[in-house]
């Protein structure tokens, strides 16, 4: 794609400083050296382990990191480097999240309120209602506070917010866990139209089943960092197309593929391994995946292994 | 084994509209069915009341025919799709399996539990690896019935898939009911023998 990025993520580290027993202290380094880019009229899918780093990307994009966490790297808007306070001013605005818990609700206040924003205009009432239909909410959920709301339904108010909040990136963390079927495909139908209509869409997920038929490239998420980003379109073709070890594993352990899960686990931040994070499950490791690995290209799309052909 | 509901009906208020009205179902024991609906139609309600969490207006839970147990370990187990809300924040792990006396090496192999997690905090897992604590501490010897309330759905696919292979072993060496509610067709598809669709034994209006 030869249109400017709206979103660039540039070696992108994230630390929390946390307290051991009594005064000591150490660094979790939660993210490491993460690279992404999202452009207008595209939806980037992120698919990954949990705990891998996804939410707390959404988070540093926001400037929504809790006060002990540290970042460096560079997290870029149209081209420009954000700073905290840029962050905060563009946040609601030009860039919105759909928050993963949806706890993020205010519990004092309406739905109506909260989807609207504050002074709405006619426009927005318009298009709060016209959102609700699409996603079967009745009248009668306006008025209600979020404990009377079903999982399923306050997730669905959350997604309205981003919607009509107008911005130009979307970041939507987990919009469809408790949504059946038909509303889980309703939620990015709507995300499509929006990328459709120039906007960009980072579409963090479990669901990576949807996810392939909906995004135009995914990016693998494994223990903070990136192993792999391609198009949509190999995740569909399957395992052969892949490059990842790890991406072969998300679509095996598919129920739909075999339901096969690899053993292990994803290491703890606080005893990452040396070299290539997924190398203690890796049934290809050798002597040199000890050393840092970088991205590298491989039939079109990037990967984070030596081994990858 | 067997447990039952009998003619439910069930609301969060007085003047609230009801949830649940006039349901019933059966569960063997062996059996592994899957609760299926639209969202917002009452599944995690009905499988709390069944659980024993809440009480519902009118209707009864019976095991074999009798209410559920009111003290005591239950031996119908409800495992929730959020784990670091289902364990004490300030226990270790250690701690959380001793509780319901599942500490012992057997459970931990069979879960994939590391021995290094043990002296960790809830906050320093993740939540495929809580989650597995959660299914621990719900298999022990007394349980008969497992319901499982979108277990698996805040989970990677990989961890999903061990999470439930680890358990189908369980269930099935066991023989233990299982209910699960889950709106991913196609792992329903995989786990259940029988699935119950909520919206045609509701008969509360829409």
């Amino acid at each position: 794609m030869e249109k400017e990025p709206i979103l660039t993520v540039k070696d992108l580290s994230v630390s929390f400083h946390m307290y051991d027993t009594g005064l000591e202290q150490y660094d979790l380094k939660v993210i490491s050296n993460l690279n992404l880019d999202v452009c207008p009229g595209e939806i980037v899918a992120i698919a990954g382990s949990s705990g891998s780093g996804k939410s707390l990307l959404a988070h540093a994009v926001m400037g929504l990191l809790p006060g002990n966490a540290a970042m460096s790297g560079e997290i870029s808007y149209r081209g420009r480097v954000l700073s905290q306070k840029d962050k905060e001013k563009l946040r609601g605005k030009e860039m919105a999240l759909v928050p993963q818990s949806v706890a993020y609700l205010d519990p004092l206040m309406k739905v109506e309120a909260q989807v609207r924003g504050s002074k709405p205009d006619r426009e927005r009432i318009a298009a709060q209602r016209e959102i609700f239909k699409r996603f079967h909410l009745d009248e009668k959920t306006e008025k209600l506070y979020p404990f009377q709301l079903s999982g399923g339904m306050a997730r669905r108010v959350l997604v309205s917010t981003a919607v009509i909040s107008g911005a130009e990136l979307i970041i939507a963390d987990e919009p469809t866990p408790g949504l059946d079927l038909e509303m889980a495909l309703e939620a990015l139908k709507v995300f499509r139209e929006l990328a459709d209509e120039g906007k960009a869409v980072v579409l963090i997920t479990h669901d990576i089943d949807l996810a392939f038929h909906i995004a135009d490239r995914i990016a693998v998420f494994y223990a903070g960092t990136t192993v792999e980003i391609t198009e949509a379109e190999d995740f569909r073709k399957g395992p052969e197309a892949l490059r990842h070890p790890y991406s072969k594993a998300l679509w095996e352990a598919l129920p739909q593929n075999g339901f096969k899960p690899i053993a292990g686990f994803q290491p703890y931040a606080k005893y990452l391994p040396e070299g290539c994070l997924f190398s203690p499950r890796c049934p290809y490791k050798t002597k040199e995946c000890e050393q840092e690995i970088p991205m590298r290209e491989v039939r079109g799309g990037y990967v984070r292994c030596i081994h990858a052909d | 084994m067997r447990i039952e509901a009998k003619n439910i009906s069930f609301r969060y208020g007085a003047k609230s509209p009801w949830i649940l009205q006039d349901v019933s179902l059966s569960i063997e024991e062996g059996e592994r069915v899957g609760l299926v609906g639209p969202s917002g139609y009452g599944k995690s309600t009905l499988i709390r009341i069944m659980a024993g969490y809440l009480r519902p207006q009118k209707g009864e839970i019976l095991l074999d025919g009798k209410p559920l147990p009111r003290k005591g370990i239950s031996p119908v187990q409800l495992i929730y799709q959020h784990p670091e809300k289902a364990i004490n924040p300030r226990w270790k792990m250690k701690k959380v399996l001793q509780e319901s006396g599942m500490y012992r090496d057997e459970v931990m192999e069979a879960l994939g539990i590391e021995k290094d997690w043990l002296e960790r905090y809830p906050r320093e897992l993740s939540g495929g690896e809580l989650q597995r604590f959660c299914v621990a501490r719900s298999l022990f010897h007394g349980t008969h019935f497992l319901f499982a309330d979108e277990m698996s759905t805040m989970l990677d696919v990989i961890t999903q898939a061990q999470i439930w292979n680890l358990m189908l072993k369980e269930v099935e060496e066991r023989r233990l009911g299982l209910l699960m509610v889950t709106h991913n067709k196609e792992l329903a598809k995989k786990i259940c023998d029988r699935e119950i669709r909520l919206e045609e034994i509701n008969s509360k209006d829409l």
